[in-house]
This record gives structure tokens, sequence and C-alpha cells, in this order.
């Protein structure tokens, strides 16, 4: 690589890798990039093994084992899974309220409008246009951003996790029902709405029969994946399993932090065989 | 004694027979092919030559020493002496050409000058050279898919020959390229063998290449010696009869059906990879 | 699932079927059970006062505080978020191959399992907890953040890597071996050329999820964007709170722009 051998006798090879220079440029400019970002991100891992907090780290982990099982905090425990579970099904039995009227609107494999040129088509498409833009707003903002505003206005406790859970999965909900219905074979719906059949019967009659296993499907997985958030959404106080572990690793209480996290672990496994064997038998 | 055999034998895991009882020998700095139908057993043999597969029955001896009787290390060094052309060669395609024929000395290189050859090739005059003598020289820092199969083939080639090794394996190693083109990579084999001493085996499709450049040929069929024969003896007959199965039509550069549809398999194609997202709770729907 | 024998089917409105009978009572009983259990005052939550309290609430988000100051502050908190899903995705990719290798067996079973089994508590623990956690360990700020995005990003790409290497045709680095280069190297120029252009996928991938926890993981003290919602939030300066937010989305669009163009380059 020195420069002595680069510049070699004039010969009819070449004896220079043309990519050299690229490759010298382009690590140059990712080094440049990344210091500061280094920097940004404070990036010193001489800190993890500071006194203090080496201390304070190994006393807490060595706390995890054997995990709590008092049984008042096993009480506690019970009561805070039960009420995660409570709070992804209360949420998506309200998210289900917001997302199925707005798909029925906003799917266009149930638009009358578009059966025959007629003089408000136009209405049509603005009001599905409008519909799908609420559905992208709705779900754009983290569930765990609304639950830390809704604790604010409701206070701490499930209340705010379950209208969080509402919004965001009434959001991705409506968008995928609206998805799952126009990729369905839309002909028996559309020869309905010829007959003039309203929106309702056409949906009920011509969609549903042929798109029922894929939204229960998908509406089962996503509340696999509330029972995971909800958890999650505990840690900014909106209750339940997350809010217990929050408290617990802020007193730095090993043990009961690592009860909890080992009912955490066992209760995405429950939820997965659970929403699995829900699939099976609504198949 | 290049490669000594005593009663070799192949036995797939399925219970296919590919090789029984071969006797051979081959003594340093002989050139030797081997023609048959296919079928006849000629990439097994290749394989267990290269101590790719491991003999199921009889012994073998590669440069002087039982590879299987090695340590690891013993054998990794015995490796390094063996060079095989492969019919498909096997280089990822995002490689540039460089990089795939330096990777012919990797075996020999310390372990720090593989890793430095990635950033900056360490030995480009050796590399260009190599493949100057198969007429691809413009081609050294294109990247390996850019080339045709026949390119690509010349490229295993060129890294076989930068490897110097002391015993080089053929297994149809100019299948994908055009009559005259054949005949000069077999050229260049053969002049790379003379040159250090080398010993070549080559298992060929067009018996009229055999014939011009090895004095040695072996016949093959189901696995058994047809005949071994300096290349003048082997008569018109023989051939026939060696190729029976295939209609006693004695291939040729003129007629080789493999050069019709040049490499048989298929590039692996890297595309955009299907991502799989896992934990797709996060993704929006 | 298509080709077992269903015990019921969804085809015709009509048709009566026991078993999703039975399953709907089930879940229509499990959700009433939840929102009792949850014993949540809807009665509160829509009157006409804690309706107006709510009102109030959406007004003071408007309009975004947009002094010169506070968005040059906003901006360094996007920067430093973006920083940090940035430095934790790279260093998970980087620590993502060391795990893939044993993972994908080739250093025997035993270290097989025993990859796969850490990189599936990596991926099992949400990037939160580990953040949580880091925070004891780093202390306050964005470095805990990286951290912890880093530590559950291992668990994914390790294992997607892992895959990866598994699925990747063999015979170029056999080949190698088989002219007796070391296996470290032979990987290097056998397999790294097949997997990498997917490691570099995966990862982009997952830089845009990053983004998206990066931003919230300051909750619970690990810095950046999220941090500053949670303050503005818990001191009720609804105003700056919402220019945070502005800023939220705007990175993840950004980012998500980015990283498809990034990807459309890559595939040629």
């Amino acid at each position: 690589m020195s420069s002595g051998q680069l510049a070699a006798e004039p010969s009819d090879f070449v004896v220079r890798d043309p990519e050299a220079r690229r490759r010298l440029g382009t690590t140059l400019i990712a080094l440049v990039i990344l210091w500061p970002l280094l920097q940004l991100a404070e990036f010193r891992p001489a800190v993890l093994f500071e006194a203090g907090n080496l201390k304070v780290m190994t006393g807490f982990l060595a706390g995890f084992f054997p995990p709590e099982r008092g049984p008042e905090f096993l009480g506690l425990l019970f009561k805070a899974t039960l009420e995660t579970l409570a709070i992804a099904t209360a949420g998506i039995a309200l998210a289900l309220l917001i997302a199925v009227p707005l798909a029925i609107i906003g799917t266009r494999a149930l638009s009358i409008s578009s059966i025959g040129p007629g003089p408000d088509r136009w209405r049509g498409n603005v009001v599905r246009v409008a519909c799908r833009a609420l559905l992208t707003v709705l779900r754009a903002i983290p569930e765990i951003v609304w639950a830390l505003m809704f604790v604010r206005v409701l206070g701490l406790g499930p209340a705010a996790g379950v209208l969080a859970l509402a919004i965001t999965y009434g959001g991705m909900l409506g968008k995928v029902y609206t998805e799952i219905l126009e990729s369905t074979d839309t002909r028996p719906a559309r020869a309905l709405l010829q007959g003039g059949s309203g929106r309702i019967t056409a949906l009920v009659y011509g969609l549903i029969p042929n798109a029922a296993q894929e939204l229960t499907s998908y509406t089962v997985y996503r509340w696999e994946c509330a029972v995971r958030a909800s958890v999650i959404m505990g840690f900014v106080g909106a209750g339940g399993l997350g809010q217990l572990m929050d408290q617990s690793m802020k007193m730095l209480n090993g043990g009961e932090a690592s009860a909890i996290l080992l009912m955490f672990l066992a209760l995405v496994v429950l939820a997965d065989a659970l929403s699995s064997a829900l699939r099976k038998a609504l198949a | 004694m290049s490669i000594v055999t005593h009663q070799l034998g192949l036995e797939h895991g399925n219970g296919f027979r590919a090789l029984h009882g071969l006797n051979l020998k081959l003594t340093a700095g002989e050139r030797v092919a081997i023609i048959g139908p296919s079928g006849a057993g000629k990439t097994s043999l290749i394989r267990l030559l290269g101590s790719a597969l491991r003999p199921t029955n009889g012994r073998l001896e590669l440069l002087g020493e039982n590879p299987w009787q090695q340590s690891a290390a013993g054998l990794r060094q015995l490796r390094t002496r063996i060079g095989t052309i492969h019919q498909a060669p096997p280089i990822p395609p995002r490689l540039r050409v460089i990089t795939a024929i330096l990777a012919g000395r990797l075996g020999r290189w310390p372990a720090w000058k593989g890793l430095l050859s990635l950033l900056y090739p360490v030995d480009i005059a050796g590399a260009q050279q190599a493949l100057a003598r198969l007429d691809l020289a413009d081609r050294l820092f294109e990247r390996c898919d850019r080339l045709s199969g026949g390119q690509l083939q010349r490229v295993g080639i060129a890294r076989v020959l930068y490897q110097q090794p002391d015993l080089i394996l053929a297994d149809e190693p100019v299948s994908a390229l055009d009559p005259i083109l054949a005949d000069a990579a077999i050229a260049q084999i053969v002049a790379e063998a003379e040159q250090r001493g080398a010993t070549v085996l080559a298992s060929l499709h067009a018996v009229d290449l055999a014939l011009k450049w090895f004095p040695r040929v072996i016949g093959l069929r189901s696995g058994q010696l047809a005949f071994d024969l300096p290349a003048a003896e082997v008569s018109t007959d023989m051939l026939r009869d060696l190729y029976s199965s295939e209609g006693s039509i004695v291939p040729t550069q003129a007629n080789d059906p493999a050069l019709l549809h040049a490499l048989t398999e298929p590039l692996p194609e890297i595309t955009d990879p299907k991502v799989v997202r896992l934990d797709s709770c996060r993704g929006r729907g | 699932m298509s080709d077992t024998v269903q015990p019921c089917t969804s085809r015709g409105a009509g048709d009566f079927c026991l078993t999703c009978l039975l399953t709907s009572a089930g879940l229509l009983a499990a959700v009433i059970a939840s929102f009792a259990y949850l014993d949540i005052d809807f009665s509160a939550l829509f009157s006409r006062e804690s309706a107006s309290g709510m009102g109030d609430f959406v007004a003071s988000f408007f309009p975004p505080e947009a002094a010169p100051a506070f968005l040059q502050k906003t901006a360094h908190g996007a920067l430093q978020t973006f920083a940090t899903a940035a430095v934790g995705t790279l260093f998970a990719a980087l620590l993502g191959v060391f795990f893939a290798l044993p993972a994908a067996g080739r250093m025997g079973e035993a270290p097989r399992q025993l990859a796969r089994f850490a990189l599936n508590v990596l991926r099992s623990v949400p990037e939160l907890v580990w953040a949580t956690l880091m925070v004891l360990a780093a202390g306050l700020g964005p470095f805990a953040g990286t951290l912890a995005l880093a530590l559950h990003t291992i668990g994914v790409l390790g294992r997607l890597f892992a895959e990866a290497i598994e699925n990747v045709p063999s015979t170029a680095e056999l080949s190698l071996r088989q002219a007796g280069s070391g296996s470290a190297v032979a990987f290097l120029y056998g397999t790294l050329p097949l997997v990498w252009p997917q490691f570099i996928a995966y990862s982009l991938y997952r830089l845009e999820m990053n983004i998206r926890m990066a931003a919230v993981l300051g909750f619970v003290g690990a810095g950046g964007l999220g941090q500053m919602l949670y303050f503005h939030l818990s001191i009720f300066q609804q105003a700056e709170a919402a220019t945070v937010l502005i800023a939220m989305l705007l990175l993840v669009l950004a980012v998500d722009a980015a990283s498809n163009l990034l990807r459309g380059r890559l595939a040629t």
C-alpha cells in the first residue's frame, strides 16, 4: 500500500487498484460522520466501569437471584398481569370501534360511485382520501407517546393505556382492513351494489365471507402485539406489568425485577400460543 | 509419485457406488486426461483426489501423503499444494476478479495477509500476470457478476495458475469456452505444469482436446477403468465402445453438447433480499 | 392451514358453526370482563367537563413553540436521537455478525445452542426494559439509550444474519477450504461477499425501527427527543411538547426516505 510500491515503473500492467481512492474516500467520510455521532450519543464505554455505576449495577443484578416469591408480591404480580391482559383486550375492542367504520368508509371495494359515472363521484373520493389520511395520522404517533399524554390528562392507571392502544391500533387495523377488503374478490360485492343493495349488505354478503379469515387472523395477531405494547406503556404509568416493573427498577429491587421479567417472558409466550390457538379455532 | 490409489472406491450415502476398485499411479509432472460418458464418475474421482470427499474403500496417497491420516494442520498444508479447477467456478458474484484470483493463495498466506488483501489487493501484478495468460487482463478490477460464463471459467483457471499447486485437478475446465479459447486455456495449464513440474489430471468432455494435450488418457465408465493408455494408443473403436451408452458418438469440441448451454448451473443471483421483519409489531401495519 | 379439515367454514353468512359461535361468545365475555376488571369510568371520561378539559388540553398544544432558541434545542435533541439510533444499530450490526457465526453452526453444536439462546434472550427483552437497566449501568443520557438499542438489536440482527449465512450456497467457501485456506479467511472470501448485501439491508430496516424507538427511550431517561417530550409534558408545557412531537415525525419521515434511497442504490 506504500506509495513507493504504487509508483512502480510504468509497464503494460495497471498497478493501482482503481477502487482504492473511492474506498479510502468512503472510509474517511464514514469516519467524519461517525465521530460527531459518537459525541452526540455520548458514547463513553468507560462509564460502565466507573466504580459507582458498577456497584449499583452488580448490586441490582445480584438481587435478581432468587426472584421475589413473597405471597404479597405474587398477588400484586398476578393482578398486574391480569391488568395487562385486560388493557390489551379492552384496547383492541375500542380500536375495533374506530377501525371498522373507517375501514368501511375508506375501502374502494364498497364504493358505490365507482360503479358508474355519477355526478358526485369526486365526493366519494374525497371522503375516502380523508378517511385514509385520518388512519395514517392515528398510527403515525407511537402508542407510548399517546399513553404519556393520556396519563397527563387522566392520571396514572390503565385508562391511559386502553385509550392509547385504541387510537394507534385503531389506525393500524383500519388501514390493514381496507387493504384486505380490497385484495379479496370484490366482484360479489360489486354485483350486490349494482343490484341496488346498501353498503352494509354488500359488505356482509359480498366481502366478509371471503375476507373473514384474514380479518380475524390479523386482529388476533394485533392482540398479541397489544399485550407487549401494554407492558411497555406501563413504563410511563399506564398500569399493568410495566408500571410494576418500572417501580421495582427505580427502587433497585432486583428480586422483584427478575420475577416481573420472567412473568413478562411467560406472558409473551402465552399470548403467542393463545393467539395461534384462536386463529385456528376461528379459521 | 503424485497420486497413488489402491482399490479406491466411493459409495454414496444412498448406496450408489460411484467408483469401484480404481488403481492409478501418476508420477510427478505427468499429464493425464480422464474421458468418459456423463455419469461415469469423473467428477467423483476428481473430488476424491482433491481430498474434498473421503473414499469409502481403498487407499489414497496424494503427493506422498495419505490425506485422511493427517492432522487438521497437515491436511491443510497438503491441500495448499493441490489446486482444483471447477466446472462452475465457485466464486461469489460480487467479488472482484482480482480478489477471486488472489484467493488462490489464501492457504499459503498468513491470515493477516488475507485480511489486508480485502482492503487493498496485495499482489496486483501477480494476479494480472495470471489473468493475462488467459487473455483477460483488462477485466482485473471488474466484478465477477459482470463477466460471461466463459470469462468466469477462465478466472477460475487463473486462480489455480496463481495458486501454483504441485497437483492441478481440473473438472471440465473449459466446458464454457469456444474451441479456440478452450485450446488456448488448456495450453496455458499445460505450460504452467511443464514450467514447474506440476502434475495435471483433467476430466474433459471433448476427446480431441484430451488426445491433443495429454500424453496419457484414462477412459472411465460406470465407475471403473475402461482403459488407461498413452494417447497414441487410444483407438477409435475404444472410444466408440467407451461412449456406447451415448449412442457411440464420441464428443469432440465440434459436437460438444456442453458448449451449447455454456454454464449448466446459473450463478446464484443476489438481489434485494426478502427481509423478514422480526417482531413486526413495530411495523405500522 | 388450508389442507386440514376445517370443523367450520366461514363461507356464507348463513352457515352455522358451533366452534365459531362458542369462540365468539368467549371473546365477547373476555372483552366484557376486561372492561369490568379495569373499571374505567367512561361516563366521567366523556362527561361534559372532562370533554372540555380534554379540549383545553388539546388546544394547549397549539401553536407549537417556535422560539429560535427552543427550535435549536429541539434540533439538537433530534440529532441526539438520530445518533443514538445510528450508533446503536451500527454496534448491534457489528456484534450481530459475531453472534451470527456461532449461531449459524460454524463452531459446532454447543456454541450454536448457546449463541441462539443468548440471541433469544437479548431479543425477548424490550428496548425500554433494557433502557431502564442501562440507565442504572451508565447513568442518565443518550449512552444508556444507545446501549439499550444495541442490546435488543443484536438479538434481532444476530438471528437474521445467522439465517442469511445458513441460506447461501457454501460452495465458494468450501472450495477455498479445499485449497487449504483457514476457516476465517475462507468465510471472508467465500461467504461474506454473498451475505453482506443482506446484512446491510437488514441493518437499514432495523435503523428505521430504531429511530422510532430511540425517540421514545428518552421517557426513561435515555436522552434525545423523548426526554424532552417527557420533561415538557410533565411541567405542562404543551406548546414545547408539540414542537418536539413535530420534530419526531419529521425525523422518522426523513430517515425512512434516506433509507429507501440507500436500499434502492444497494439493489443495483
